[in-house]
């Protein structure tokens, strides 16, 4: 089989002809780089993504501080993870960093914050 | 009267990296002018990442970039006012604003640095036909209703350009649960980076529809659908292609607009491309001693440029208020050709003895070409390029050496080439 897709590591964007079979893959074709080529393998074996969203914040100095995957995590757990990220509540102060949930869906993932809320 | 070294006139990426340059230098009373609550302008509201990859070498978040900012300016004793919307710049350098607890003040300072960033072209900018229907916004503005407010704006959406801001806004509406049926592009390709269709339309099957826009919008108190049609190669839609669209939400990424009000007003000369100030290679406009930076002075795609550029500035400012920056200057003009359609600088002094960098970005999207440079008549590079795009902005150094070969009635041009 063969698949094409543009790759993300740069803003580039190398169109990259990716051949395989089953999980198994052939050649990659069309990257301009080392990161291209990791790129096209991940995506065929295992697509990974990091996710960035909000959680509610008591007594913040905004109703919501905003949060990510402390790592990739795969394609597939996307939604699942935004599910647990939506139940979360915390109340402020929040440090860049702090960990809102450990291992988020067993994918060895934390949910950290990405700003402060010094509280009102 | 407050008197000071050194106003900057805005807190996001450009006014801190600007002001933090000019303490480095040895600025001593610097204020930092900021109308909204906090430091950290748009960044505070781009929670994904991607910023940072070249000036920290590591992706961060919006919020995380500016916080590494915000940290380094409570460390100076650079004085910040919040909640202060400056009213006015004048030539001789008197800024005029206000805010609730000093009311109208005046401040004197011996260089000013313009770094109010940018807005976003609103619907009334466009030609779309309908009522001022709730649900139509720019994706900005839907972006701090999520992001920053916690509220989710509608539940299906349509998005009228490709912009990176509609591209990530689409991506996080989906996430949150909406369904984003479709973005339209009047153009023949996308504004925005690769890797954002890629992870924010392609990962969710949303579609991308090229040389398409908005027509129509219906509903009368929220909006209720709109009608979308293709466009020739003139941007004109083609009468039989319209299609409707149920959505209660319309977003809008077509293009940001440097916000110049102050600028104008201190009747300093703009780039009719840029829409932002003429600046020589320290980014100092014509007016002594105002200097501009960050997205003011032109669009920018990555806030590490917008950094990289407001330390220029902010290094410009200190050489003037030290009186460092007294040696002959012989300015000459650079010049856009062929394919590239602006450059800032537009101006460089051709004795300042240093690398120059010119920045600039070209009007479509070009594949296996050649950039070339041209100083003096003479070709100084000219460098193959696998894709170019006016998403992406470029830049070439200009060798000092190169610089003081020149004569003052020569010129610098950058032109792509087969």
């Amino acid at each position: 089989m063969k698949k094409d897709m543009n790759c993300v590591a740069c803003p580039l964007g190398c169109l990259i002809t990716v051949e395989y079979e089953g999980s198994e893959v052939i050649s990659v074709k069309g990257n301009t780089c080392k990161r291209g080529d990791a790129y096209a393998r991940t995506e065929i074996t295992n697509p990974v993504r990091s996710i960035h969203s909000t959680v509610k914040v008591n007594g913040g100095e905004h109703p919501v501080v905003p949060c990510k995957t402390s790592g990739p995590i795969p394609k597939s757990a996307i939604f699942d993870v935004m599910k647990e990220i939506n139940k979360v509540t915390v109340d402020a102060p929040v440090k860049i960093g702090q960990v809102f949930i450990k291992n988020v869906c067993n994918t060895g993932v934390d949910i950290v914050a990405t700003n402060n809320d010094n509280g009102k | 009267m407050i008197n000071y070294d050194l106003a900057v006139i805005g807190g996001g990426p450009a006014g801190m990296a600007a002001a933090l340059k000019a303490k480095e230098c040895g600025v001593e009373k610097i204020v930092i002018l900021e109308r909204a609550e906090t430091l950290g302008g748009i960044l505070e509201q781009c929670i994904h990442t991607g910023f940072g990859l070249h000036y920290f070498g590591e992706e961060l978040s919006g919020p995380e970039y500016a916080a590494k900012f915000i940290d380094l300016v409570k460390e100076t004793d650079i004085d910040v006012k919040v909640n202060t919307m400056v009213l006015s710049v004048s030539e001789d350098k008197t800024v005029t604003a206000v805010n609730t607890s000093d009311g109208l003040i005046k401040i004197q300072a011996k260089a000013v640095i313009l770094a109010m960033g940018c807005r976003e072209r609103p619907r009334g900018a466009l030609q779309i036909a309908g009522t001022r229907a709730s649900g139509i916004m720019t994706a900005g503005t839907a972006q701090k209703y999520v992001n920053i407010d916690g509220y989710m704006p509608g539940k299906k959406v349509v998005i009228l350009g490709s912009g990176d801001i509609g591209l990530i806004m689409a991506r996080r509406m989906t996430l949150e649960g909406a369904e984003v049926k479709v973005v339209c592009e009047l153009m023949p390709f996308s504004g925005g980076l690769t890797r954002n269709i890629v992870q924010c339309l392609n990962d969710f099957n949303i579609p991308l529809r090229l040389s398409t826009t908005v027509i129509e919008t219906h509903g009368k108190e929220r909006l209720e659908g709109v009608t979308i049609a293709q466009v020739d190669d003139k941007l004109c839609p083609i009468p039989g292609t319209e299609e409707y669209i149920e959505c209660d939400t319309l977003m809008l990424s077509v293009g940001l607009i440097p916000e110049n009000e102050l600028t104008k007003q201190a009747g300093i000369s703009l780039d009719r491309i840029t829409n932002g100030a003429i600046v020589n290679e320290m980014r100092e406009t014509d007016c002594d001693g105002i200097f501009a930076c960050g997205n003011v002075l032109q669009v920018h795609d990555l806030v590490d440029y917008v950094t990289l550029e407001s330390q220029i500035a902010g290094e410009g400012a200190a050489r003037y208020i030290l009186g460092k920056d007294s040696g002959e200057k012989v300015y000459i003009k650079t010049v856009p050709e062929n394919g590239v359609r602006y450059i800032v600088p537009q101006k460089v002094n051709i004795k300042s003895k240093e690398d120059i960098k010119l920045y600039f970005r070209v009007g479509a999207i070009y594949k296996n070409k050649k950039l070339t440079v041209e100083a003096g008549g003479k070709v100084i590079s000219s460098k193959k390029k696998v894709k170019l795009a006016p998403g992406e902005m470029e830049n070439v150094v200009i060798p000092s050496d190169v610089l003081a070969s020149l004569g003052g009635t020569d010129t610098i041009k950058v032109r792509v080439e087969d």
